[in-house]
């Protein structure tokens, strides 16, 4: 594809075309902080923390979607983007627990966001489901980045065993009527919990080391686990 | 509750027969009809329906999840959604709740102990010139029923909960009587009617059967950009230029789609369209369907109006007996048939990709853009989508031609423009106006006036629009105009609030219908509407707390700024609106 050039916080680039403005703006090293992109997954801007000012638009645009085009001028930091981010790390952190979350831990304190700014808000709190041998799904730390949805489906294992509760706010990630993991669709096959960012999805192990068991333990019920399946 | 005493799966069978080889894009219907039998989607049922139609089961449950007219739990023999979104709120939409839950002896969002009736608190049934207005549906007996009642109060709400209450009807007025020449008689017309007021006969023209030639697509698509229609939906985009880029795009199939999914609370000018005058919305959508080369065409809906959905089969059973749909339509060697689509209870589903995905049966979450609906559409091709209120004026613009069109209006904004007023207005109604004439003309000289009290506040398009005064009475109503007053022409809904009102009470059930209505989606919005709500409850409480007004601009911006789709980005467009005009309301 031919190549465009493209000013990025006034620094000329180049780069081919269809390359979006998240691939431009690392080529300049320039880091735009994202949090439900994912490399390996369809990009589908939910979070918007990626949105960059585009000279001639008049709404932020999300870097992790839009192609860069000859002569964009596109800044990355500027006021109002710094707003949308201050603001959306501030609503999040007002909404989930963002405790096991370091890298967006950072993103929140580079922006200024400030954790307590909505007081009296309703957050998230859910029970941790606890259904299976592999994994725990804590989504009062799940922040709807779709993710482990996508990698259930399309995005890599066409399992479909994921889908959503609720909607808006109240959305959360679920099973068909609630049914416990195993008697779903799901193979197990932990793709889900390689790409959760938050440690919503979390291997069972890590989580029973959480609690206090010690590993001899963990064993112990592994072990008692299997000889009841054989027995 | 109207649980069945055993689950009778036999009787889904022939549902699961006519739907599933429509694969996932018969999910909505396919659930619609389940529920009609059972009352709600037991999880056997919806696993059967999702083995039958080839949906992965977790789709099926997030599908039934994101509507709010599916239920997958049992519900009551009746249920009752009583609206109490600004308008309906003026005329004591929160007294029939109240009276609701008193009679069912629970608390809104429940069911009575004997299972008789289930309480919700709805968003706008866009009956907001009949309020305070009800929805109900009768699941016994089966298949269920929808009936809308307006006027409802406490007292005459137990014959309302029978069934015996008054059906809705509008007062149509105005200085015009163009595409509303057949509405406000309380009925459907039928195509005979229409006929005789030279119904059709646009239709006719393009196919060449009136003696002149027959019109070339794209000579279709010309008179309508020569007309200057933009759309009547809210986004005011160029009909003609949506037409020309579906009608160029090279793939096939194509599609035409009908958005009747009229949700913007204060809004019913659709309702009274197609429930008085549906011929004239199928002659325009057939006009449109030929001019981008569709031979396939949606007529998507609304859930929660069951009245127009009814009358709509009526009258497409009846353009099918004259020849004007199916094969051959007239002999011309065109092919066009129609599906009317019931959406499930989503404000989201009236942006037009949300509206796609629902058809195609998932849940509705808009899309990105770009792609545009004119080459990736429905099913992923191209697709030209138009409001009712659009489509209406196609007719019009054939038969009479462009400059005939162009006598109304001003010069910018041209043609019939329909505007729906509601709240405290001596004579709440739809009415047709050309461009151009000013509030205050639409106020005192057809409302009838401001009722209660001195004018208070405006809120024109909606709860995605944005607040007026009595600064505003001389502004035209024109799209340039009140682009230059700062004020959105929006889908046409003007609400009048008398200054006995408390404005943060209409904020407050602003606030609560965006957070009820936000798809979750993309971060601004789903976070958003939920903090913004939180902000708005506390002012409408009088227990504001230090920087809530700094709160409301930062979620405000952000949404406005960041946010995904139109809803999101119209979320606080009210709410800045009132921070600008009324700054003493918010505490800093």
């Amino acid at each position: 594809m031919a190549d465009v050039t493209l000013t990025i916080d006034g620094q000329p680039v180049t780069v081919p075309a269809g390359t979006t403005l998240l691939k431009a703006a690392a080529q300049l090293g320039t880091a735009i902080p994202t949090i439900c992109y994912h490399e390996h997954c369809t990009a589908n801007g939910l979070c918007r923390m990626c949105v960059v000012e585009v000279e001639g638009q008049r709404l932020l645009q999300p870097a992790c979607l839009v192609p860069a085009a000859e002569g964009l001028r596109v800044q990355t930091r500027s006021e109002r983007v710094a707003r949308s981010r201050r603001t959306i790390g501030e609503m999040l952190a007002a909404s989930v627990d963002l405790s096991q979350a370091p890298e967006l831990q950072a993103q929140l304190a580079d922006y200024g966001a400030d954790p307590e700014r909505f007081p009296e808000a309703e957050r998230r709190a859910r029970p941790v489901i606890d259904d299976n041998p592999m994994y725990v799904r804590d989504y009062a730390k799940c922040i709807l980045c779709w993710r482990c949805v996508q990698v259930c489906a399309e995005d890599a294992q066409y399992t479909f065993a994921l889908s959503f509760d609720g909607r808006g706010y109240n959305t959360q990630i679920g099973t068909f009527f609630e049914k416990p993991l195993p008697e779903t669709a799901c193979v197990f096959c932990g793709q889900c919990v390689g790409v959760c960012p938050t440690n919503a999805l979390k291997p069972k192990r890590e989580w029973l080391l959480e609690q206090g068991q010690t590993p001899d333990e963990i064993m112990a019920q592994t072990r008692s686990g299997r000889r009841r399946k054989r027995g | 509750m109207s649980v069945p005493a055993t689950l009778d799966l036999t009787l889904l069978r022939p549902i699961l027969d006519q739907y599933a080889p429509q694969g996932r894009a018969g999910l909505l219907p396919a659930l619609h009809a389940a529920q009609a039998i059972y009352s709600y989607i037991a999880e056997p049922v919806a696993e059967a329906i999702g083995r039958a139609l080839n949906v992965p089961l977790a789709d099926v449950h997030g599908v039934i999840d994101f509507y709010a007219l599916f239920y997958r739990a049992p519900v009551g023999r009746t249920v009752v959604r009583v609206c109490t979104d600004p308008a309906c709120w003026t005329r004591g939409g929160e007294t029939v709740l109240a009276e609701a839950c008193r009679l069912a002896g629970c608390a809104e969002g429940e069911t009575s102990a004997d299972g008789a009736l289930t309480v919700e608190r709805s968003p706008c049934l866009g009956l907001c010139n009949t309020g305070p207005a009800v929805n109900l549906t009768f699941n016994e007996p089966a298949p269920a029923r929808s009936q809308s009642f307006g006027h409802v109060t406490p007292d005459n709400l137990e014959d309302v909960l029978a069934g015996r209450g008054e059906p809705p009807e509008d007062y149509i007025g105005g200085d015009l009587c163009i595409v509303t020449s057949l509405c406000g008689r309380n009925r459907r017309m039928s195509l005979t009617e229409y006929h005789a007021v030279g119904g059709m006969q646009a239709l006719r023209r393009v196919l060449g059967l009136t003696g002149g030639p027959r019109l070339a697509p794209l000579e279709v698509v010309d008179l309508v950009n020569r007309a200057t229609l933009v759309g009547r939906g809210g986004a005011a985009f160029p009909t003609g230029v949506k037409w020309d880029g579906a009608a160029k795009a090279p793939n096939r199939p194509k599609y035409f789609v009908i958005n009747a999914d009229e949700s913007e609370p204060g809004t019913f000018k659709d309702r009274v369209l197609i429930e008085n005058d549906p011929c004239r919305i199928i002659e325009g959508a057939i006009i449109g369907a030929y001019a981008i080369g569709a031979n396939r065409a949606y007529f998507y809906i609304r859930g929660e109006y069951p009245r127009a959905i009814e009358r709509v089969l009526a009258a497409l059973a009846e353009c099918r007996r004259a020849g004007y749909l199916g094969e051959n339509i007239l002999g011309s060697g065109y092919d066009l048939e129609f599906e009317v689509r019931a959406g499930a209870g989503a404000y989201i589903c009236g942006e037009e990709t949300a509206l796609f995905e629902s058809i195609e049966g998932k849940r509705g979450f808009p899309r990105i853009k770009p792609p545009f609906p004119a080459t990736h559409g429905l099913f992923g091709q191209p697709t030209a989508i138009n409001n009712v209120e659009t489509l209406a004026k196609i007719p019009y613009i054939i038969t009479h031609g462009p400059t005939a069109f162009h006598q109304f209006g001003t010069e910018r904004s041209t043609g019939p423009k329909l505007f729906c007023v509601s709240g405290d207005v001596a004579r709440p109604g739809l009415y047709e106006v050309p461009f151009g004439v000013t509030i205050r003309h639409m106020l005192d000289d057809l409302a009838g006036g401001v009722i209660g009290g001195e004018l208070g506040a405006i809120l024109f398009g909606g709860a995605s629009g944005a607040f007026a005064d009595a600064r505003h009475l001389e502004v035209k109503l024109s799209f340039e105009d009140m682009r230059a007053a700062g004020l959105p022409l929006g889908s046409g809904a003007i609400m009048v609030f008398n200054a006995t009102r408390d404005r943060r009470e209409v904020l407050r059930r602003l606030g609560r219908f965006f957070a009820h209505e936000s798809c979750g989606k993309c971060y601004p919005c789903q976070l958003g509407t939920q903090r913004q709500h939180e902000v708005l409850e506390r002012l409408a409480d009088g227990r504001a707390l230090a920087g809530d007004r700094a709160r409301l601009q930062d979620v405000g911006w952000t949404m406005t700024d960041a946010s995904l789709c139109g809803l999101g980005q119209t979320a606080a467009s009210a709410v800045l609106s009132a921070m600008r005009l009324w700054p003493d309301l918010f505490p800093a």
